[in-house]
C-alpha cells in the first residue's frame, strides 16, 4: 500500500511521544491500580468458606469492588480514549497547513486515514494489555488466584473485543475530524455522540419499552407483555455500542451469567434449584453468545469507515 | 529541438456553488522556463495549482502535467512535481532532518539514499547547520527554505511554488528567489512560481502569465506583454506598471 507504512510509523511514534498519551497511560494505570486493589480485597472476603470456587482469575476484571470493575470502567470511559486519540486526525493536520503538503506526495489519500488509524488501534492495544497485565499481575500477588487455560483464552478474546471496541470510538472520532473543519467542533460531536449512544440510549429504550408494552407489575403480568417489553427494550438498546459491549463481554469474563435472568420469573424454590446446580457456559458456548455483538461491533466500525473514505475522497483539500 | 510542452491547460474550469473561481484557462509551460504565475488574491491561482496536482476536480476542461491527465493519474504527476504549499506548515515536534525522513518514506525513497539526498538538500537550502533544530522554533523564512528542500528531496521536474516569499524579509525573498533561479539553471527544473513580489519574478521568470478573476488576461514574455500595452519594449517599463495597467482594465 502506498504511503501506509511510513503514516503508520509516523503517527505512532507520535502517539508514544506525544502528551496526551502520558496523560492517558498516568489515567490508565492509576485506574488499574485502583480496581485490582478493590477486586482483590473483595474477592477474599466473598470467597472466604467457599469450598471450590470457578474461574476466580476472571473475578478480578468482573468483579465489582467499591466502585466499579474493569469490564464497566472500558465500556463507560474506553470511548474516551478511542476518541481523544482521534479527534484531531485529519483537522488537525488541516489546522497546521500539513495535509495539503502531505496529500501532494505520491500516496494515496486512504492510506493518510488507514495508517492513522492502525497506529491508534495498535496504541489502544497496547494500553488494554497493559491495564488487564497489571491487574493480573496484582491478582497473582494480592490475592494468589493463578488462571487455568481456560481463564487465559477467555481473557485474550475479552481483550480482542475491548480493543475492537475501542477502536470504533476511533474511527468514529475520525470521522469527525474529516467532516468537521475546527478541531474544538469534532470534539464536542465526538463527546457528545459518546454521551448519547452510551447513557441516553439505554435510559431512551426503557421508556420506549414501557410505552408500548407496559408491564404494570411484575407479579401475574401478561407473559407475552414481558417479553415484548424486553425484546423492545433490548432492540433498542442495540443502537448503543455500549450495550453492545457489555453483552459481548458479559459472558466472557463471567462465565456464570444467566443471559436470561434478568425477564424470568421464578418462584422461591426455582429459585434456589437453580442456584444450587449452577454451571459455568463453555468457552464454545460462550462465544456463541458473544458472535452476534461481535458481528455488530465490527459492522459499526466498517459503516463508519465507509462514510469517513467517501467524505474523505470528494472533499476538496485547500489548505 | 522543440522544448516539451510540461503544462498544457485547455478550457480548464473549477466552478463552486456560487462563483467560479478559475474560468476557462488556457496556458502552457514548456520544459526549463521559470513562468511567472500573477494575479491578485483570490484570482484561482491556488485552485489552478490544486488542479494540476489531482487534489480537486475540474468542473470543465482538460489539464496535463508532462502529457499526464492529473486526474487520472495522479500518483505518477505527484511522483515528478514538487508542491510547495502557499504558507506550508510543518509538524512543530519533528526536526529539518525528521521532517524531510519522513517526506522521503513518503516517497518510498530507501534508507540510505534517503539520508545522502537529505544532507544534499539541508546544504542546498542553507540550513545544514539546523538540521536538528525542532521545526517550531524556525524563523518565517528558515521555514519557507526547509519547504523548498522537502520539495527538492523528490528530486522533482517540476515544481509548483505557491507564494514562497510571502511575509519573507526583502533579504530572505532575495536569496530564496536566487534559489530558484539557480535551481532551475543548474538542475534544469522547471517552475511555475507565483508570487507578489513582481521585481524579483521579473528578475528570473522567462515568461509571465497574468491571471485576474479566473482568466489568464495575458502571458508572455514581460518584454512582449510591454509591447503588447505600452508599445515599447521592457527597458521602460517594470513588471509592475505593466501589472497594474492590465489590472485597472479589467
Amino acid at each position: 500500500m502506498s504511503g501506509l507504512g511510513a503514516v503508520y510509523r509516523k503517527e505512532l511514534s507520535d502517539n508514544f511521544s506525544s502528551f496526551r498519551f502520558v496523560i492517558l497511560f498516568a489515567l490508565i494505570a492509576m485506574v488499574s491500580f485502583i480496581i485490582s486493589y478493590m477486586a482483590g480485597v473483595s474477592l477474599k472476603e466473598n470467597l472466604e468458606g467457599v469450598a471450590k470456587p470457578k474461574f476466580v482469575f476472571l473475578m478480578l476484571f468482573s468483579m465489582k469492588g467499591a466502585l466499579f470493575s474493569l469490564v464497566e470502567f472500558v465500556a463507560v470511559f474506553g470511548p474516551l480514549i478511542g476518541l481523544v486519540l482521534g479527534f484531531d486526525a485529519i483537522n488537525g493536520e488541516r489546522a497546521h497547513g500539513t495535509l495539503v503538503k502531505l496529500l501532494s506526495q505520491p500516496i494515496y489519500r486512504d492510506a493518510v486515514i488507514n495508517g492513522k488509524f492502525l497506529a491508534g488501534a495498535t496504541t489502544i492495544a497496547v494500553l488494554v494489555l497493559s491495564v488487564v497485565m497489571v491487574i493480573s499481575g496484582f491478582g497473582l500477588t494480592l490475592v494468589g488466584v493463578v488462571p487455568g487455560v481456560e481463564e487465559v483464552l477467555r481473557l485474550a478474546i475479552y481483550v480482542g473485543i475491548s480493543i475492537f471496541y475501542i477502536s470504533f470510538w476511533l474511527g468514529l472520532a475520525i470521522l469527525f475530524s474529516i467532516a468537521f473543519r475546527s478541531v474544538a467542533t469534532s470534539f464536542l460531536a465526538s463527546v457528545a455522540l459518546w454521551i448519547f449512544l452510551s447513557f441516553f440510549v439505554s435510559l431512551g429504550a426503557s421508556v420506549v419499552a414501557n410505552s408500548v408494552a407496559p408491564v404494570e407489575k411484575r407479579e401475574g403480568a401478561d407473559p407475552e407483555t414481558v417479553v415484548a417489553n424486553a425484546q423492545i427494550k433490548e432492540g433498542v438498546s442495540l443502537l448503543s455500542p455500549m450495550f453492545i459491549y457489555s453483552n459481548a463481554t458479559a459472558t466472557i469474563v463471567d462465565p456464570m451469567r444467566k443471559t436470561t435472568r434478568s425477564f424470568v420469573l421464578m418462584g422461591p424454590m426455582e429459585q434456589i434449584s437453580s442456584s444450587r446446580f449452577q454451571n459455568p457456559l463453555s468457552l464454545g458456548q460462550s462465544l456463541v453468545v458473544v458472535y452476534p455483538h461481535l458481528a455488530a461491533l465490527i459492522a459499526l466500525s466498517l459503516i463508519c469507515f465507509a462514510v469517513s473514505y467517501s467524505i474523505f475522497m470528494m472533499q476538496e483539500i485547500r489548505t | 529541438m522543440e522544448p516539451q510542452t510540461i503544462i498544457q491547460t485547455t478550457g480548464l474550469t473549477k466552478r463552486y456553488d456560487h462563483q467560479t473561481a478559475v474560468d476557462h484557462l488556457d496556458f502552457q509551460v514548456v520544459e526549463g522556463e521559470i513562468f511567472g504565475f500573477l494575479g491578485p488574491n483570490g484570482a484561482g491561482k491556488t485552485t489552478t495549482l490544486l488542479m494540476l496536482l489531482g487534489l480537486s476536480r475540474p468542473t470543465e476542461g482538460t489539464a496535463t502535467v508532462c502529457g499526464l491527465d492529473p486526474e487520472r493519474k495522479a500518483m505518477e504527476v505527484k511522483k515528478i512535481v514538487g508542491y510547495l504549499p502557499e504558507n506550508v506548515g510543518f509538524y512543530g515536534d519533528m526536526d529539518a532532518v525528521q521532517s524531510l525522513r519522513y517526506i522521503a518514506e513518503l516517497n518510498r525513497i530507501p534508507g540510505s539514499e534517503a539520508e545522502d539526498r537529505i544532507h544534499e538538500v539541508l546544504k542546498l537550502v542553507g540550513l545544514a547547520e539546523n538540521g536538528v533544530k525542532k521545526v517550531s522554533a524556525f524563523s518565517r523564512g528558515m521555514k519557507q527554505r526547509l519547504g523548498v528542500a522537502e520539495v527538492l528531496l523528490k528530486q522533482p521536474k517540476v515544481m509548483f511554488l505557491d507564494e514562497p516569499t510571502l511575509g519573507l524579509d526583502p533579504d530572505g525573498a532575495v536569496r530564496l528567489i536566487e534559489l530558484i533561479q539557480s535551481l532551475n539553471q543548474e538542475r534544469g527544473i522547471t517552475v511555475l512560481l507565483s508570487s507578489h513580489h513582481l521585481q524579483q519574478v521579473q528578475k528570473i521568470s522567462h515568461r509571465v502569465g497574468i491571471m485576474i478573476k479566473g482568466r489568464m488576461v495575458a502571458a508572455g514574455s514581460v518584454e512582449a506583454l510591454a509591447r503588447e500595452k505600452f508599445g515599447v519594449g521592457e527597458e521602460r517599463f517594470t513588471l509592475e506598471e505593466i501589472y497594474m495597467k492590465y489590472f485597472q482594465e479589467v
